[in-house]
This record gives C-alpha cells, sequence and structure tokens, in this order.
C-alpha cells in the first residue's frame, strides 16, 4: 500500500497543477476568462465553507482556552466566584515552593526513563524480530498491538487485579513458585507503587514502538544491507552502521511520543492508585487536576499546566533538533 | 561421512536463531494477550473463585456476573453514552474532516496555510491540563453537563489527527480524473463528493476506525465535563464503578470485559486498517 501511495504522489507531483481549462477548450477567450473567474471564486467560497466549521470549533475549544489558561494563571480564581484579582506571577513562583509538585514532576521522570529504555528496548527489539522474513509476522503484529487500543480504565482495573496482595495471580505465582518471601502488596507500598504502576503501563504501551520502529524498519533499502553484507559486514555492523542511522529520526519522533505520553499519565494513575500511597504515584497531570478540581485553585492549577506545557514543549523539540537526519 | 558432518551445522546455523526468533516473539505475544485472557476468564467465574485462584480452564462457565452487570441500570446506560458518543462524534469528524482536508489538499483560498498549521500545532504541541480552561469555557457556554458540551470539544480534539491523514491521502491521489471531471463542467463540490471521496475509501476507513477507538476510550474530558451519573461514557462509569463494587471481582471483570470486547472486535475486524494507518502515518510523518 505504501509502495502505491509513493508513486502515486510522484504521479501528482510531476504533473503541473491546472487551474486553467485545457487549450482545447472550445470557448472564446473572453468567455474562458470569465468562467475562470467564476470558478476560481467557486473554488475559494467552497474552501473557506469546507475550513469554517473546524476554524470555529478551534477557536471555540482550542484557541480561546489557551489564552484563557495564560489569563487564569495570573489571578487568585478559585473557578467558581464571579471576582478574582490579578496576582502577576505569584502562582508562577508559588509552584517552585510546591514539594509534591516537583516530586510528581519527578515521578514523571521515571515513568519516561523506563518507557525510554524498556519500553522502547522491548520495541525495537521485537520490530527488528519481526522484521526478519519469518511466518506469521503479522499475527504477532495483530498480538502486539492489542494492548495499547484498550482504555487506560480497563487496563488499570485489571492490573490492579494481578497486583491484588490476596488471591492476586502476580502473589500467586511467587508462592507457586517458592519465593513466597518475595509476596507483597505491590500497589499498597509506597516503595513498590511507582514501579508497580510503570509496568503496567509498559505493558501497555510497547505496541505502539513496535510498530512505528517496523515500519521504519521496512523502509530501509534492502540494497544498502546487502551492500554492506557483500563488503564483508557482520550482522552487528550493519545494524550499527546503516540500519540504525536510517531509522533514527524515527527513533527521534518515537522517544517524543513516548516522553511526553509518559509524562501526561493520568488515566491509569488515577484508577490504580489515585496518586497513593501517601504522594508515592503523583504525577504532573494529577497534580494539576487536584488543584483545580479539589482544592478550586484554578489560578495555580493553570499556571502549574503553562510551565508544564512548556517544559514539555522545550523538551520534545530539542530531542527533534537531536535527531534530525544529518545530510 | 564428511557430507553428513556438514550438514547438521549448516541446518542448524539456519534454524537455531529463527527458533529463537520465534520464542522470545512468541513470549512478548503471550505477555500481551494474558491479561485480557485473565479476565474474560475470571469474568466467567465466581468472585470466591477468582480469589481461590482463577481456573485457567474453567470446569462451568458462569454467566451471572454478566447479567448482574448487565442488570446494573447505571451500567446499560454507560454502555448506550458511548455508542452514542462514539457513533456522533465519528460521523461529525468524517464530514467535517474530510470536507477540510480536501480544501487544504485540493483548494486555493487566502489564509489556508495559516489554517493549515494552526491545526497542526494542535497536533503536535502538548497541551497539559487544557482541560481546565475547557470546562470554565462549557460553564461559560451552558454546556457543562451536557452531551453536547462533550461531543463537540471531542469533536475538535479529534480533527487534526484526521486532517493529516486525510489531506496527505488527497494530495497523493492523481488529479487527471479530477482535471477530467473539471473539463466536463463538474462543480468542485461536485468533484469532492463524487469523485475525491469515493477514492479515499482506504483513507477514511483508517480515520473512522482511529477515531472510534480514541473516543471510546476517552476518559479525562468526559470526568470534568459530565457531573450527572446518566449522562457518563463507559470509561468514567467504569471508574465508579470499580469504587462501588472492587471487591466483587468476577462483577467487575465482567463489567470491564463488555466495555473491552467491542473494541477488540472492531480492531481484529479491522486491524489492517489500524496497522497499516499507524505504520504509514510513522514513515511519512
Amino acid at each position: 500500500m505504501h509502495r502505491v501511495t509513493v508513486s502515486m504522489s510522484e504521479l501528482g507531483s510531476t504533473h503541473p497543477s491546472l487551474d486553467i481549462p485545457p487549450l482545447r477548450s472550445p470557448k472564446p477567450n473572453r468567455v474562458r476568462r470569465a468562467w475562470l473567474r467564476g470558478s476560481r471564486r467557486e473554488e475559494q467560497w467552497l474552501g473557506f465553507a469546507m475550513v469554517t466549521p473546524i476554524l470555529a470549533l478551534l477557536a471555540v475549544f482550542g484557541l480561546y482556552p489557551l489564552a484563557r489558561t495564560i489569563q487564569i494563571s495570573l489571578t487568585d480564581w478559585d473557578g467558581l466566584s464571579s471576582t478574582f484579582h490579578y496576582i502577576g506571577i505569584r502562582n508562577y513562583l508559588k509552584a517552585f515552593q510546591d514539594g509534591v509538585w516537583w516530586q510528581s514532576i519527578e515521578h514523571g521522570l521515571i515513568f519516561a526513563l523506563v518507557a525510554l529504555t524498556v519500553m522502547q528496548g522491548i520495541g525495537l527489539l521485537l520490530a527488528l524480530g519481526a522484521d526478519q522474513k519469518i511466518r506469521g509476522q503479522s499475527i504477532y503484529r495483530v498480538l502486539f498491538y492489542l494492548p495499547p487500543v484498550l482504555s487506560g480504565i480497563v487496563v488499570a482495573i485489571v492490573w490492579k487485579w494481578l497486583y491484588q496482595p490476596y488471591g492476586g495471580p502476580l502473589n500467586g505465582l511467587l508462592r507457586a513458585v517458592g519465593l513466597s518471601h518475595l509476596e507483597h502488596p505491590w500497589l499498597g507500598d509506597g516503595a513498590t507503587a511507582l514501579w508497580a504502576v510503570s509496568l503496567a503501563s509498559v505493558w501497555q504501551g510497547v505496541g505502539t514502538p513496535f510498530l512505528l520502529f517496523l515500519a521504519a524498519l521496512q523502509n530501509v533499502p534492502e540494497e544498502l544491507c546487502d551492500a554492506a553484507r557483500v563488503d564483508g559486514a557482520t550482522r552487528w555492523q550493519v545494524f550499527r552502521n546503516v540500519t540504525l542511522p536510517s531509522i533514527l529520526p524515527t527513533i527521534g519522533l518515537v522517544s517524543v511520543l513516548t516522553f511526553l505520553g509518559a509524562m501526561q499519565m493520568f488515566n491509569m494513575v488515577l484508577a490504580m492508585t489515585n496518586g497513593g500511597p501517601g504522594y508515592a504515584t503523583e504525577v504532573p497531570v494529577l497534580h494539576i487536576f487536584r488543584a483545580a478540581f479539589e482544592l478550586n485553585q484554578f489560578g495555580y492549577a493553570t499556571a502549574l499546566a503553562a510551565l508544564f506545557g512548556f517544559m514539555l514543549f522545550l523538551v520534545s523539540l530539542l530531542t527533534l533538533r537531536a535527531t534530525k537526519r544529518q545530510n | 561421512m564428511s557430507a553428513t558432518t556438514l550438514r547438521i551445522p549448516l541446518t542448524r546455523r539456519k534454524s537455531r536463531p529463527r527458533l529463537l526468533l520465534h520464542f522470545g516473539l512468541a513470549t512478548w505475544a503471550i505477555i500481551s494477550v494474558f491479561p485480557v485472557v485473565y479476565m474474560l476468564l475470571a469474568s466467567v467465574q465466581s468472585t470466591q473463585q477468582i480469589y481461590a485462584g482463577v481456573q485457567l480452564i474453567p470446569h462451568h462457565l458462569n454467566w451471572s456476573n454478566y447479567i448482574q452487570a448487565w442488570g446494573e441500570a447505571t451500567f446499560g446506560r454507560y454502555l448506550a453514552n458511548s455508542v452514542l458518543y462514539t457513533t456522533s462524534v465519528t460521523a461529525l469528524v468524517l464530514v467535517l474532516g474530510t470536507a477540510g482536508a480536501y480544501a487544504f489538499a485540493r483548494l486555493r483560498f487566502p489564509g489556508k496555510n495559516v489554517v493549515y498549521y494552526l491545526i497542526l500545532a494542535f497536533l503536535f504541541i502538548p497541551i497539559p491540563g487544557q482541560f481546565i480552561p475547557l470546562y470554565v469555557v462549557l460553564v461559560k457556554l451552558h454546556l457543562a453537563n451536557t452531551r453536547i458540551g462533550y461531543i463537540l470539544p471531542m469533536i475538535n480534539a479529534s480533527l487534526p489527527a484526521a486532517i493529516f491523514i486525510l489531506r496527505r491521502f488527497f494530495e497523493g491521489m492523481p488529479r487527471e480524473i479530477e482535471e477530467a471531471a473539471m473539463v466536463d463542467g463538474a462543480s468542485r463540490f461536485r468533484i469532492y463528493r463524487s469523485i475525491a471521496i469515493p477514492m479515499a475509501k482506504p483513507a477514511i476507513a483508517v480515520v473512522s476506525v482511529l477515531t472510534v477507538l480514541t473516543v471510546w476510550n476517552e476518559f479525562v474530558l468526559a470526568l470534568i465535563v459530565f457531573s450527572d451519573q446518566r449522562l457518563m461514557p463507559l470509561q468514567v462509569g467504569l471508574q465508579t464503578f470499580q469504587g462501588t463494587y472492587f471487591s466483587e471481582y468476577g462483577l467487575m471483570m465482567a463489567a470491564i470485559s463488555i466495555s473491552t470486547l467491542p473494541v477488540v472486535a472492531v480492531y481484529i475486524a479491522f486491524q489492517r486498517f489500524i496497522i497499516k494507518g499507524i505504520m504509514a502515518g510513522a514513515v511519512k510523518g
């Protein structure tokens, strides 16, 4: 399918875009120009008509809220009352003294680190394996991508049961293999809760980098690898010097997606631990959510959101820059 | 003699890595599927049985969990709401998305690029906590805790990805057919409706399936928009349900199985589109 679309777009681009009726048109010049004007006007009119509803939705539910974020973040608004005061950047300053906030950022970074290494590592290994000419490749693909299509809430509830201290299968398995001293309330203990949530999200997430890496691998020109092999390169050398450089842009893109996903994790944490025990699994978006809807600190919550969004944007930009194809 | 000694290492060298490869891939395949299978197995066993250890091959299927979950008035509601939100958002995303994508790909009008890049920016720039000002807007428009107040922002949130995929498809289509129709005097709209849309069916399938999955699984927006239980979709409903019934594990598993089966069915039926769509996006994106 991919090959076909490529050739189609090439076809389209070699052909100059036609805006005037072809020359064999029998219409005299003046009439033709009038027709052209009418057609151009119709084109513009239709273009506006097709884009306006989208733009209207974007303005009301995208742009306006974004602008309000900045405005609200400069106030002490509680989200309910009709009055509020502008307090400058005091909300932003407060963020720097909020210990739980930085703790939640740290948890986000741990999630991101585990996802970038373990999840992407497994994803890359599986993609390298499935990229070989082996039987059942499509079956593997379907099974690996099953967890990502499930909802975070469902995954959370199932894993919560897998981790149950009494009757849960994980502890049951440990007991069955004679490791009952390792039985543990995985989500109930602050020392293990974060890692337990992280593991569940890695399980759900592996399919996405797998699929994206596989797509990139299948796009590496076979001739390049063959040429390297003919020159006597070992498997590792082919991977290191041919395959890896050609999939580097994809690795960069996937890393950004993984990073953004892990840092903004919310559903699974809410459903599995609700940030607890204590603040052991508090994550940034949960902290923002709580500040707004539990503590009614809309001003402070939006300041945190703006700060956090800016941080994420910056890191993404730098990563994409660093892994851009060099040529 | 020497022939056999030669042949054995040769075949071994070929088959051992292959076997190892299958072993590795199959291991992860089992890990991927196990929790889902476990959920389904637990859903047909009584809670006491589950606590005693789920039987991997159940002696008899106990459907009472399903009957009980289904009988919960609220649960049936959540399910119906999810169906309603998913179908309406997907339908409107397709109507608006194909139109917009076609305009961006084929029509010339002032401001086109500015608007397109604005939409793309919303696809790529992370906006955590956007739900707070969105909630403020919904309250102001008297749309908080209404179905419309959920459907409209969901359409807005799903449109950028849909437009991105569809526009690229329209741009890849050969222009000759559309030009021929233009020569025959067909209007632009006619060309869009009768030529471009039918040709874009594969891309439309990708967008529909991806939108269905996104809306069905959406949680955060529904959490802040709805305070009335009767309006909530499944994901938020399950979170509430979990609070009430967590110790009744059989019931919980039946409830999440019911909410997951449609997704798995859609996925298996359309996996070709989903996987192709995501893989194509990765290569060209």
